[in-house]
């Protein structure tokens, strides 16, 4: 195959640039313009109906053009539709025939979001009220024999069976289960639960009642009595789910062919079967033996009163209230009124008055409590008064959450001064604090700090009563006299507590009021207070996430750094985490606050100091095992710490700071490669404070920026990252004049490209890299044109060492990436041959004027094209099989284009040369009509610019195929 | 699956009173044709009483119990033989409830020793070589109401070791006191019993305190007649150490068919009686009575 020669065409740039430009109209104000700002003006979501009127939500500033995104999302963005629909579906839903009158009343018997819904508590009850101790269950599955006693004796057996039959679960069988762990226990009673839901299902509504009857028989129960708000838990949830069925099941059947009743419906529109069976299920409840499972399985099905008659709920309710008189055991008693209330508030929110009765018979009964009963209980199973006291609180405090749900002032009031009247009244103070209103705990403060100091030391633990005051008190401020009073009333009690647990309980809610209405100065002491606490015997190891809490708080409230590490103590705070997962994370918070709040970079030597220290921290937790995730998330906190820095005009300290940075953070990549950037930041930076000319010493402290990236790139590990790397400090360097340094980035880049794999991990999956490579090779190429030769070395040898690596690269046999390449550089060639390059760097020469235009340089480039060339003609050659035809058409017109862009087509033989590719690309029909015809069309426009009459003719010989 | 023989009376609670008319369908249903022999419906309803062994002697209860009272029993033809064709085929009836001379629909009763049932039975006559078919149901006869007002009778009670009667040494008692009353000792069946209990005093914890139901049933017969009394329910009231000096409420519904309006007849008596039971921890029982006259307004 003949060997072309290269004929590069000339080029005038800066005439073509001239003729290309477009002519420049400034614009008036007003005007349209698409990269104008657009300035949203109105956000019109509450317009939006149920179709989604269509107005745009917003408009740029000029008349009347629509921003091309918002009006994609026809009117509105989705999110605050949805906010917009929310509201008004319960509306919707709301049956149409309903009158007005009933539609207010409905309003009044629903619950407001506002009200925390007893799964809220839930969860907390069972994380909070746990025992070590073995449970038992006790199921009398069996028939009462002789355990009835007396009553028994004349009662004939088939009466017995009948009516103990509800008291019997699988005949003849009585069931204990001892010594169980509280897993087996909680367990078992889910067990329970599915054995309810399967004898439902399979019809056995018997079987189905006798298992909640024998559920709640747990209930009156006792023993382990630590565990028993956690028991109440779980039986309860057996209770609702069976009441749950029996309402559901007497809906459906009130459910006729013709009609479904509707949810607010009255009892006339219910049928005889249905109120058959509602009756039934009462008359049996009825019937139960024992008080604790009737009370509470008629609880459970409280709502199916509505299938009976309007006004059977608000009978029942004072009825059961009553009931619950019956049962002795204090804490027994008030579980079933919290139930009672629970149910109440489901079904009836709008009957309050049961709730109240509930509450002023619990504190009839109050002083139960301290009852010779209760203590010798207490006695038997060893458990002390302190620690007896608080299984009372989930369920006062939902009795109470009930009461004071919208009350009014005056009922809570009264509340409080019956509380107040009865002795050793700290159980009940705490529950007032934690189910009222927190504005109305706050405003009496001081009231509520006294009357816990007056409090019996025995009883309730005050620490919790302080607790309950300071989340109040973190919610709602107290009046402004009062503050500083309360917190040197509440701290010289809670100083006081010797167990460091107690302490840092009560001591985290207060760091909030601290922090929120006090200064660095209180902080640090409230802060110095916990430590003076947690140290002994390292008691801080069991109270970490106590700890961590009251670090969240304190930065919550303080985001000026330099205020918050002038707090001496919180450092030494910081040095309380010592298990390092902890530690971590609560670097991690405190970066996250720096990173979100800090405006303004700073080289303040505290903030530097403290924060490199917690960055420190978190980049030594990384280790081998630690997730790709983790490691992004420290990177990027460290990240954003160092461009937070900032000294200013004092360079050399910028670059020993990110020298100090590079030997801390060495095990992170990204942070790694952020220094390198912020140092090639700090070069340029540099070049035009000096306005590119650099005295002696900022060239010096240049080489020594550029030295600092030439140094940390090889430790990076990302192929890519330090190929780009390369080039970019490359760049800088060639920038700032330091040629040699910049010669050996792009040499060091070039030797690096051999090892470049050829599958590559993007976000954990393997994809080919020749695409990368490509892309690379492309800025590298444009780089180049500008670098000037060494002295010492060839005439473009930075090029050939370069073309020497690409033609040892394996590239892969199914892609032409190798050729594009090649064409790439035909196209540098080019560039390079011409008198003026298209771009230059401020002060460096380069080839163009160094060899000016010289004919020894010209003839090398050209060998250099030839032999590019003949690569890709020998390429191409390689394509001529039927599965590469499609390949070598358009690798052969890319080919075309490109002669015709850089090569001058006066020359015979690249004139031939180019009419013969054109052939080759519409040979076997692979080639693109329309791109040919426009490719035609460009020539002929071409061919009217002047220089350029040559095209004409060459337009002439260049047919167009037609399709057949 | 053969044929099946079904009857459905037209009442969801199967309740009817003297003079009424029982209505509802009788529903036949098979794969195939059912031939037959005729189908007749029967009403029954009678006293079935009982001796008990401890009134009088074994033997005696085994062989002489009495005999059956009939309150009503009367036959109707419903279909003449022939045959039903395949499928369900429904066959409405209707039948009133009188009684013949001066007998009385006694309201529904399930007792020990006096039972009063009234069953509605089907019977469909078939050939020889397919067995009857038969169905029963039972049905419920309340009593007519009462006419006149109820007059509350309320009675008021206080319980100390004092008021105790058979107590063998009084001095080992514990002391207690307690107080209460019952709203009305006449009550209408379909109303609880209510009232309150309060608890003064107690030396001993209570363990629990329920009120128990008691029937006492008196059947007459040749020797004289035979009383006993026994317990139909034992509701817990209280359970534990209740709070001193506050009220616990006595609250009863009377469970159905275990119950019926206090019946006096020349033959046998039921009556109810109410018994309210408190345990002591030392396991003392207390137990003090009160006779009911039920109703039905």
């Amino acid at each position: 195959m003949a060997v072309f020669p290269w004929h590069s065409r000339s080029r005038n740039y800066k005439a073509e640039f001239a003729s290309c430009r477009l002519e420049a109209v400034p614009l008036e104000f007003g005007d349209y313009h698409p990269l104008k700002p657009i300035t949203v003006t109105e956000s019109k979501t509450k317009k939006v109906s149920r179709k989604g009127s269509t107005s745009s939500t917003s408009s740029s500033s000029s008349s009347s053009v629509l921003d091309p995104l918002s009006s994609v999302l026809d009117g509105t963005d989705p999110l605050s539709m949805f906010a917009a629909t929310a509201d008004p579906a319960a509306t919707v839903t709301r049956p149409l025939d309903s009158s007005r009158k009933r539609r207010d009343r409905d309003e009044n018997s629903i619950v407001g979001s506002d009200f925390e819904p007893w799964a809220n508590k839930r969860g907390e009850i069972l994380a909070r009220y746990t025992t070590t101790e073995k449970l038992s269950i006790n199921l009398f599955m069996g028939s009462e024999k002789g355990k009835a006693g007396t009553v028994t004796s004349a009662m004939s057996e088939k009466v017995r069976t009948r009516l103990e039959e509800l008291d019997d679960f699988e005949e003849g069988s009585q069931k204990e289960l001892l010594n169980l762990t509280q897993q087996d226990y909680v367990n078992r009673i889910e067990e329970l639960n599915q054995s309810l839901k399967d004898a439902w299902a399979s019809d056995q509504k018997v079987k189905a009642l006798k298992i909640v009857i024998q559920c709640s028989k747990l209930l009156s129960d006792t023993s382990v009595i630590q565990f028993y708000p956690s028991k109440f838990v779980l039986i309860t949830d057996i209770l609702d789910t069976f009441g749950k069925l029996v309402y559901e099941r007497i809906f459906s059947m009130c459910v006729d062919n013709r009609s479904v009743l509707p949810d607010h419906f009255s009892p006339e529109n219910v049928n005889d079967t249905a109120k058959e069976t509602c009756l039934n299920w009462f008359f049996k409840i009825a019937s139960i033996r024992e008080l604790i499972p009737r009370f509470y399985v008629e609880a459970s099905i409280l709502k199916c009163n509505k299938f009976l008659s309007k006004t059977g709920i608000s009978e029942c309710l004072p009825r059961l209230t009553c009931m619950i008189r019956g049962i002795g055991d204090p804490l027994v008693s008030v579980y079933a009124r919290a139930y009672l209330c629970r149910v109440g508030m489901e079904v009836a929110p709008h009957l309050k008055e049961s709730l109240n009765k509930n509450f002023f018979d619990f504190l009839l009964t109050f002083k139960q409590i301290h009852g010779d009963t209760v203590q010798n209980q207490l006695v038997v199973q060893g458990v002390e008064l302190p620690s007896y006291l608080p299984l009372y609180s989930p369920a006062m405090d939902w009795i109470f959450q009930c009461i004071s749900y919208h009350a009014p002032e005056a009922l809570l009031t009264e509340m409080m001064d019956r509380c107040k009247k009865l002795g050793n009244n700290a159980l009940l103070l705490n529950s007032v604090m934690s189910a009222f209103r927190a504005e109305f705990i706050a405003t009496r403060s001081m009231d509520f700090i006294g009357m816990i100091k007056e409090c019996d030391e025995s009883g309730f633990p005050k620490h919790l009563l302080f607790r309950s005051l300071g989340l109040n008190l973190a919610l709602a401020d107290p009046p402004e006299g009062d503050r500083l009073q309360i917190l040197n009333e509440a701290w010289k009690v809670i100083t006081k507590l010797k167990n460091p647990q107690d302490y840092i309980n009560c001591a985290e809610v207060w760091v909030e009021y601290t922090c929120k209405h006090f200064t660095k100065r209180e902080v640090n002491t409230v802060l110095a207070d916990v430590i003076k606490h947690m140290t002994p015997d390292r008691a801080f190891e069991d109270s970490y996430p106590q700890l961590h809490s009251i670090i969240k708080k304190v930065i919550a409230h303080f985001h000026d750094f330099s205020v918050l590490f002038s707090v001496e103590k919180f450092l030494p705070f910081l040095d309380m985490f010592q298990k390092e997962s902890v530690r971590v994370e609560v670097c991690k918070c405190i970066m996250e606050v720096f990173i979100k709040h800090q405006q303004e970079p700073t080289k303040d030597p505290v903030i530097l100091n403290a924060l490199l220290h917690v960055c420190k921290t978190m980049h030594d937790s990384v280790n081998a095992l630690t997730l790709e995730d983790e490691k992004r998330m420290l990177a990027y906190l460290i990240n954003g710490f160092i461009k937070m820095v900032s000294f200013g005009r004092d360079f050399e300290q910028q670059l020993s700071f990110y020298v100090e940075a590079r030997s801390m953070f060495c095990n992170l990549e990204p942070v790694l490669v952020q220094l390198i950037h912020s140092v090639n930041r700090l070069a340029m930076e540099t070049r035009k404070v000096m306005k590119g000319n650099h005295s002696r010493k900022t060239a010096a402290f240049v080489r020594a920026c550029v030295a600092y990236c030439f140094i940390t790139i090889p430790s990076l590990v990302g192929i890519f990252t330090r190929l780009n790397l390369y080039l970019h400090s490359g760049q800088v360097a060639l920038a700032n004049q330091c040629l040699s340094q910049a010669d050996a980035f792009f040499k060091a880049a070039i030797s690096l490209i051999p090892e470049v794999p050829k599958m590559i991990n993007i976000d954990g999956k393997m994809r080919p890299s020749e695409s990368f490579l490509l892309e690379f090779l492309c800025n590298f190429f444009s780089t180049l044109l500008i670098v000037p030769d060494h002295p010492e070395h060839g005439v473009l040898f930075l090029v050939r060492e370069l073309l020497n690596v690409i033609q040892d690269y394996t590239w892969e046999d199914s892609s032409d990436d190798k050729i594009r390449i090649y064409t790439c550089v035909l196209h540098l060639l080019s560039a390079m041959s011409q008198e003026n390059y298209l771009y230059h760097i401020d002060k460096v020469d380069s080839n163009d004027s160094l060899y000016g235009g010289d004919s020894k340089f010209l003839a090398e480039n050209n060998k250099l094209c030839e032999t590019v060339m003949a690569q890709i003609l020998e390429h191409l050659k390689t394509l001529a099989k039927d599965e590469a035809l499609k390949r070598q058409s358009s690798l052969g017109l890319s080919f075309f284009n490109s002669i015709l862009a850089h090569g001058d087509l006066r020359n015979n033989r690249l004139n031939q040369l180019s009419v013969n590719l054109w052939h080759l690309a519409q040979r076997h029909g692979c080639a693109d009509t329309r791109t040919m015809v426009k490719t035609l069309e460009y020539i002929k426009k071409r061919s009217k610019q002047p220089d350029m009459g040559h095209l004409t003719e060459l337009a002439l010989r260049l047919p167009l195929q037609t399709r057949t | 699956m053969g044929t099946s023989l079904d009857i459905k009376i037209k009442r969801a609670n199967k309740v009817y009173h003297a003079g009424e008319v029982l209505s509802g369908v009788v529903v036949i249903s098979g794969k195939d044709s059912i031939q037959h022999q005729g189908v007749s419906l029967t009403v029954e309803g009678s006293v079935n009483l009982q001796l008990s062994a401890k009134s009088v002697g074994v033997f005696e209860a085994f062989y002489n119990s009495v005999k059956p009272i009939q309150i009503i029993n009367s036959t109707i033809e419903m279909v003449k033989p022939g045959k039903f064709p395949s499928g369900k085929t429904e066959i409405p009836f209707e039948f009133p409830l009188h009684v013949k001379g001066n007998k009385v629909l006694y309201e529904t009763y399930h007792g020990v020793f006096v039972n009063i049932q009234y069953t509605l039975r089907c019977d469909m006559r078939r050939s020889l070589l397919a067995k009857d078919l038969t169905k029963t149901c039972e049905f419920i006869v309340h009593s007519a109401p009462q006419k006149g007002k109820l007059t509350p009778s309320p009675v008021d009670f206080t319980i100390t070791p004092e008021t105790l009667q058979n107590v063998k040494e009084r001095a080992l008692l514990p002391k207690f006191l307690i107080r209460g009353h019952l709203n009305s000792t006449n009550c209408v069946i379909t109303q609880p019993l209510t009232g309150e209990l309060v608890v003064e005093s107690s030396e001993a914890a209570i363990k629990s305190i329920e009120l128990q139901l008691v029937r006492v049933e008196t059947c007459g017969c040749a020797e004289g007649y035979a009383r006993d009394a026994t317990e139909i329910q034992n509701i817990q009231i209280a359970d534990g150490d209740v709070c001193r000096s506050l009220s616990v409420p006595i609250y009863m519904v009377f469970p159905r068919l275990f119950t019926c309006p206090t019946l006096e007849t020349t033959n046998f008596k039921v009556e109810f009686e109410v018994n309210i039971v408190v345990l002591l921890h030392a396991d003392h029982l207390i137990t003090e009575n009160f006779p009911l006259k039920l109703c039905r307004m």
